[in-house]
């Protein structure tokens, strides 16, 4: 089990891709897992350094990542406000195409097999996402 | 030091960026969008993005692709994209961006279809 926690700021993404990846490898998971999860940690940790956290670098991002022979576990919590999921707009609809934000959610979809939202009992968003093997 | 490397080189009147390395948030989106600020002030509006050394690109590079895009196109110029990998190609398709990007695989049939 891999557990991260990380100031809030961009460089974050990089250091919590850098450590997942080093774990992926070393767990002896396959490209199409290790590129689904890096770009779920990468969205997810970006999302919540901007969007949760607001850039405040005394909150912290926690990422934790668990794996066994059914798949990867990928948790990434924020200490922010909270946010209500279906008020991100859908990014592939013709009025937002040309929107330079707000992709972020639709990778993680496409990519993860399963992503929920919870409210962690201490305050804070956490993202649960899972890639089966 | 930034994980993207951008080269510019000229064909005519259509200016060709070679990027290589990752497009992701932070210093590579960043350096791409400094790099199309700097083309475009210098009154060059035909512009073609060879992205075939791009092993990496999230969604705040996809981003930025985007705001290239428009800012090329207000200034009366187009933006096209060149050698595409199959991962880039995938997130264009999932974000339904290849309907919006002119996309090429080969560097002779971009630069003609600026003519």
């Amino acid at each position: 089990m891999l557990e991260l926690s990380l100031p809030s700021r961009i460089e974050s993404v990089e250091e919590a891709a850098q450590s997942v990846g080093d774990f992926l490898a070393a767990n002896g998971h396959g490209p199409e897992v290790a590129f689904a999860v890096d770009l779920a940690v990468r969205e997810s940790v970006a999302n919540a350094v901007k969007h949760g956290n607001k850039f405040d670098e005394t909150k912290q991002v926690l990422v934790s990542l668990a794996g066994d022979e059914a798949g990867i576990e990928l948790k990434v919590r924020d200490q922010g406000e909270g946010f209500d999921i279906g008020s991100v707009p859908d990014p592939t609809d013709p009025a937002n195409l040309l929107k330079a934000n707000g992709r972020g959610l639709l990778f993680m979809n496409n990519f993860m097999d399963e992503v929920r939202f919870e409210i962690h009992p201490d305050g804070g968003t956490v993202v649960v996402m899972v890639k089966r093997k | 030091m930034s994980d993207i490397t951008i080269t510019e080189r000229q064909a005519g009147d259509v200016t060709i960026m070679d990027l290589s390395g990752k497009v992701t948030i932070g210093e590579g989106s960043v350096a791409l969008r400094n790099a199309i600020r700097r083309v475009l002030g210098e009154g060059k509006t035909k512009i073609l993005l060879n992205l075939g050394g791009v092993g990496y690109i999230d969604s705040s590079g996809i981003g930025e692709l985007v705001s290239s895009f428009t800012a090329v196109n207000k200034e009366g110029g187009t933006l096209k994209l060149l050698n595409l990998t199959q991962k880039i190609q995938d997130l264009l398709a999932i974000t339904k961006l290849l309907t919006v990007f002119d996309t090429y695989d080969d560097e002779a049939s971009a630069l003609a279809s600026y003519n």
